[in-house]
């Protein structure tokens, strides 16, 4: 088909343009507009902070998108272990020069913005990972010895955010890094082992526990034990998503958010605010909007040539998926509060940021689906 | 292409693309779970979740209604709900407090205390709800406050009701409004419902008695509230209903000029209309403020009424018990004369006092009153008469007769402060003293001392049923229209004056029910009441009104406190000279006007000494009062007769 030209990987322009994959990127654009929506709907219905620096942040990084989406793919590739080891020498600097905010040191003060390093982990964990594995054989990927350089980039951030504390992102982080180790041929009796180890360590990783932690999974267990304490945010979103109905209470008419019963509803809770809004045809259409994402996400996968692109297509896809998944499960009443934002819709810089260098990366993919990394 | 390797590389591609399927149908799984879960929470229980979003949202808010007037018999209102003035503060709203404080201070008569107390109620407090900084300004400090208002951010003038007495006078009857105590929600079922905070209820009297009618229903506001309980908007309003008014019987003119009468004195005086049971008035002395209990009392003022040793906060009228003395003998003559024990004109020689079962029996007059029949005996109260009645009698007899007329039991219905005082008998003191009755003590209780309890309003219910010929009455205090058989049985027999009814009849056509077996009795006693108040000799002569029209009979009394020791009674120790607390009750019991009797009165003068000294002087005073206003009082009454 198009070998010749894409051997020299000496793309024109217009070539470029033409291989974007317009239903990701109309997809994402869509979904931006949708939580800025929500967002003005936090603010009471007025253009306040939260909303003027979402919509700054999302057009600012969308834009950002775009530019990666552009830049070769074999650039992303050769650069993957610098990306990661800088990305965990700032979750080093956390733990030095970090902002500590309600308990936890999560944050660098860049002057222009609080950048949380934990979320960008979520991307460089996986490019280093796809990276290694790309480059290793297949025969030797299930040797002990292949085994030990990921574990070590997989466990040294996990500790580090877990430590922060930060729960809920260090277990993102680690579904991203296990589903590349999965996707690429580890053998399962591996993940297995870990998973028996993981269960035999839990009590001693329960002990380290803060009381919040502990109180929060208990309180997932049976939300009514405390209504007006731990439970009290669980309660109240499926509350708020319980009254939205089929139809939802209208545009600016959330009375769960309006009135303050909803707790952090500019970010782990903004799907709450906009099911509360636009009820459950509401919810179906973000919940589709996601699926488009990941569904293009993945036949990028299918459509590029390295393993390298493959590989972190379908992991990014998968940890798309994931952080979806667990956010909607947790503000639905059917996971424990751990934290997590929803890519996109939820108020934060770094997240945002993340997410869009992550599908910059996806779309660098695309454009350059033929050109090989190495 | 075609790299070394490359077959390497495609086997790794497929494992990939083989495992990435595994994923995508467990996302899949995934996804048709949270869409599950999203029809169960927004599709199956949507219902229930759109009733606790409601029920998160709005919070309803109990608004006080105003509580029912209290009137008396011509409609001025004794006990009112007014407006008030008061000033609250609501703290978000105020840009500097310390600074409004300072500015409050210069236009209010504030203290230091009060604006450091004030400060402590705002950092306990929400900023968003009010303290009140003053209960009840004055309306030249209001509008003081209002012209300066434009510099007093965050202050709120608010006009409100509150419970106002225009004066001390009805005190004890009325009783007083108090904010509701924990207590009262948990025995006061009514108030289950309509408790609403900061709220007054009736604490005693009349305002306790009418509490559930007069409070009125409770209206709400609804309002959106945040999760912080902020009200964001009104919903809804129902003002709620004022509580009912009521009209009593009382007449606030009379109230006043006892009250006045009585100033200084530990004193009751009740009067009552004789035909219907009307409480004209009653009156305990000394007096309480009833307002200051309204905005909570003052603890200097509480002090000062729990101190004071004549008992201010006591109604001595319904719940003073008191030997009645000799006001019994009225009681006691007649019982005689009913169990066919004496003739009127049977006679006792007294010698000031007699001998039985080896103790002595003093008479009050040392040296005696010679011969004495039952018209005598009543006249000058002697003793001696009365001991020998009493022992021929016997107390079983007495206490019957004291019974049938009303002493010994609540005579009104539903007031917490009556109490029901005691009529001895042989069987009563075996009950609750555990003894044998003495001899001795009958003779005691033929004089209504010993075992003898009575209230002033007992004793004025009893004058009442013997000047009215003898028939049972119900003392009443809220008019409600009926009560008038015993008016109608009397006009009856003044226009037929010439076929007088068999009492059989009287009783089966106006319902009345008669205490007397032969009315002859009734009026026996009544002409001995008069020639004791209007004859010389009578113990209560000095103080007689000699205008027919005013013209009243009555008995005096005195109730011992300390038995007189014999070497007091040999000096002739006077009542005056004994310690205040050793001295006896005064007690004066009188109808009026004994030709066509209307009113009875009862007076009693705590450690007053002797009845016809203390408290005869007063029942005069008020009887020509009351009297002077009959007229008045009548065609009021009859107005009522015909509205009901």
């Amino acid at each position: 088909m198009l070998q010749p030209r894409s051997i020299h990987s000496s793309l024109s322009f217009k070539d470029k343009l033409f291989s974007i994959d317009y239903v990701l990127v109309f997809s994402i654009f869509i979904l931006g507009l949708v939580s800025i929506l929500a967002m003005y709907s936090t603010d009471g219905g007025e253009f306040k902070y939260h909303t003027n620096s979402h919509i700054l942040r999302f057009f600012v990084f969308f834009g950002m998108f775009l530019f990666i989406s552009f830049v070769q793919i074999r650039f992303w590739h050769s650069t993957s272990y610098l990306i990661y080891i800088l990305f965990f020498l700032l979750l080093l600097g956390v733990k030095y020069f970090g902002l500590t905010s309600s308990g936890s040191k999560r944050w660098l003060d860049l002057y222009f913005m609080n950048l949380q390093p934990s979320e960008l982990m979520k991307i460089g964990l996986i490019m280093f990972l796809a990276k290694y594995y790309h480059r290793i054989s297949i025969e030797n990927i299930n040797h002990l010895r292949f085994l030990f350089l990921p574990i070590v980039v997989l466990i040294a951030p996990i500790i580090l955010v877990a430590t922060q504390p930060d729960l809920g992102t260090a277990l993102l982080i680690a579904a991203g890094g296990l589903t590349v180790t999965w996707l690429a041929g580890v053998r399962i009796k591996f993940f297995a082992f870990s998973g028996l180890a993981f269960l035999a360590l839990l009590p001693i990783a329960i002990s380290f526990l803060k009381p919040y932690q502990k109180s929060r999974i208990l309180t997932f267990l049976n939300p009514e034990r405390d209504p007006l304490g731990a439970g009290y945010q669980i309660i109240q979103s499926k509350i708020a998503i319980g009254s939205g109905g089929l139809f939802g209470k209208g545009f600016l008419q959330g009375s769960q958010s309006y009135l303050d019963y909803l707790p952090e509803k500019h970010t782990d809770f903004i799907f709450t605010l906009f099911s509360e809004e636009f009820g459950f045809f509401g919810s179906l259409f973000i919940l589709l909007l996601y699926a488009v994402i990941v569904w293009r996400i993945v036949k990028i996968g299918n459509l590029t040539r390295s393993n390298f692109g493959k590989l972190y297509c379908y992991s990014f896809a998968t940890a798309f998926f994931i952080y979806v998944v667990v956010n909607m499960m947790m503000v639905l009443g059917l996971l424990p509060i751990v934290g997590s934002p929803l890519p996109i819709m939820s108020y934060g810089g770094s997240s945002m940021m993340a997410i869009m260098l992550g599908l910059g990366i996806v779309m660098s993919c695309k454009v350059y689906k033929d050109t090989p990394v190495n | 292409m075609l790299s070394p390797g490359s077959g390497n590389t495609v086997i790794k591609s497929k494992l990939i693309s083989r495992r990435m399927f595994l994923l995508t149908a467990a996302k899949a799984v995934v996804m048709v779970g949270l869409v599950g879960r999203l029809i169960s929470l927004q599709i199956n229980q949507a219902t229930k979740y759109k009733s606790l979003s409601d029920k998160n949202r709005f919070r309803e808010w109990k608004l006080a209604p105003e509580r029912g007037a209290i009137k008396d018999f011509f409609d001025t209102k004794i006990a009112s709900s007014e407006p008030l003035y008061q000033l609250h503060l609501v703290p978000e709203n105020a840009k500097d407090l310390d600074n409004l404080f300072v500015r409050l201070k210069a236009i209010l008569n504030i203290t230091d205390r009060k604006v450091s107390y004030l400060k402590r109620v705002i950092k306990k407090q929400k900023p968003w709800e009010p303290v009140i900084v003053s209960e009840n300004l004055d309306w030249s400090d209001f509008s003081r406050i209002n012209l300066f208002l434009h510099e007093l951010e965050g202050v709120e003038p608010i006009v409100s009701v509150a419970r106002t007495y225009p004066d001390n006078s009805s005190a004890h009857i009325l009783g007083y409004v108090s904010q509701i105590s924990a207590k009262d929600l948990q025995t006061k079922k009514y108030l289950q419902e309509l408790a609403v905070p900061g709220m007054a209820i009736g604490k005693t009297g009349l305002e306790r008695k009418l509490d559930e009618k007069i409070i009125g229903k409770v209206g709400y506001q609804r309002y959106e509230v945040n999760a912080f309980g902020k009200r964001i908007r009104e919903i809804k309003i129902d003002e709620g209903q004022a509580g009912k008014s009521f009209k009593t019987t009382l007449d606030y003119e009379i109230q006043k000029y006892t009250n006045k009468l009585l100033k200084d004195k530990a004193a009751a005086v009740c009067v009552m209309d004789v035909y219907n049971g009307d409480i004209v008035s009653l009156v305990s002395s000394p007096t309480f403020e009833p307002n200051e209990f309204v905005h909570g009392l003052d603890k200097a003022y509480w002090n000062s009424l729990i101190k004071n040793e004549k008992k201010p906060l006591a109604n001595k009228a319904l719940s003073g018990l008191y030997p009645p003395g000799s006001t019994i003998k009225t009681l006691v003559a007649l019982s005689a004369l009913e169990n066919k024990i004496i003739r009127p004109l049977d006679t006792f020689r007294c010698k000031g006092k007699i001998e039985l079962y080896g103790e002595k029996f003093h008479c009050w007059e040392k040296d005696g009153h010679g011969i004495v029949n039952l018209r005598r005996g009543i006249q000058r109260s002697c003793d001696v008469y009365f001991y020998e009645v009493a022992r021929k009698l016997g107390v079983d007899r007495l206490s019957e007769t004291a019974k049938r007329f009303g002493l010994g039991k609540k005579v009104l219905d539903d007031f917490i402060e009556e109490r029901s005082g005691v009529v001895p008998n042989t069987k009563w003191k075996k009950k609750f003293i555990g003894q044998n009755w003495y001899l001795g003590e009958t003779l005691h209780s033929g004089i209504g001392q010993g075992y003898f309890q009575s209230t002033p309003l007992q004793l004025c219910l009893m004058t009442a049923q013997i000047a009215n010929g003898g028939f049972e009455i119900k003392p009443r205090i809220i008019v409600d229209g009926k009560n008038d058989n015993l008016r109608n049985y009397l006009k009856h027999k003044n226009e037929n004056p010439n076929e007088p009814l068999p009492t059989d009849l009287l009783v089966s056509n106006f319902d009345l029910k008669p205490l007397f077996k032969n009315q002859e009795h009734i009026n026996l006693i009544k002409d001995a009441m008069f020639s004791s108040s209007n004859e010389p000799g009578g113990t209560s002569y000095r103080h007689r009104l000699e205008n027919p029209k005013y013209t009243f009979a009555g008995k005096t009394g005195s109730s011992q406190i300390k038995r007189f020791t014999e070497a007091q009674r040999e000096a002739e120790v006077k009542q005056e000279s004994l310690p205040y607390k050793d001295r006896d009750h005064a007690l004066f019991v009188a109808f009026a006007p004994y030709k066509n009797p209307q009113y009875a009165i009862s007076v009693l003068v705590e450690h007053g000494g002797s009845g016809g000294k203390t408290a005869a002087p007063i029942a005069k005073k008020v009887i020509k009062k009351v009297l002077e206003r009959h007229e008045l009082r009548r065609s009021v009454n009859n107005k009522i007769g015909e509205s009901v």
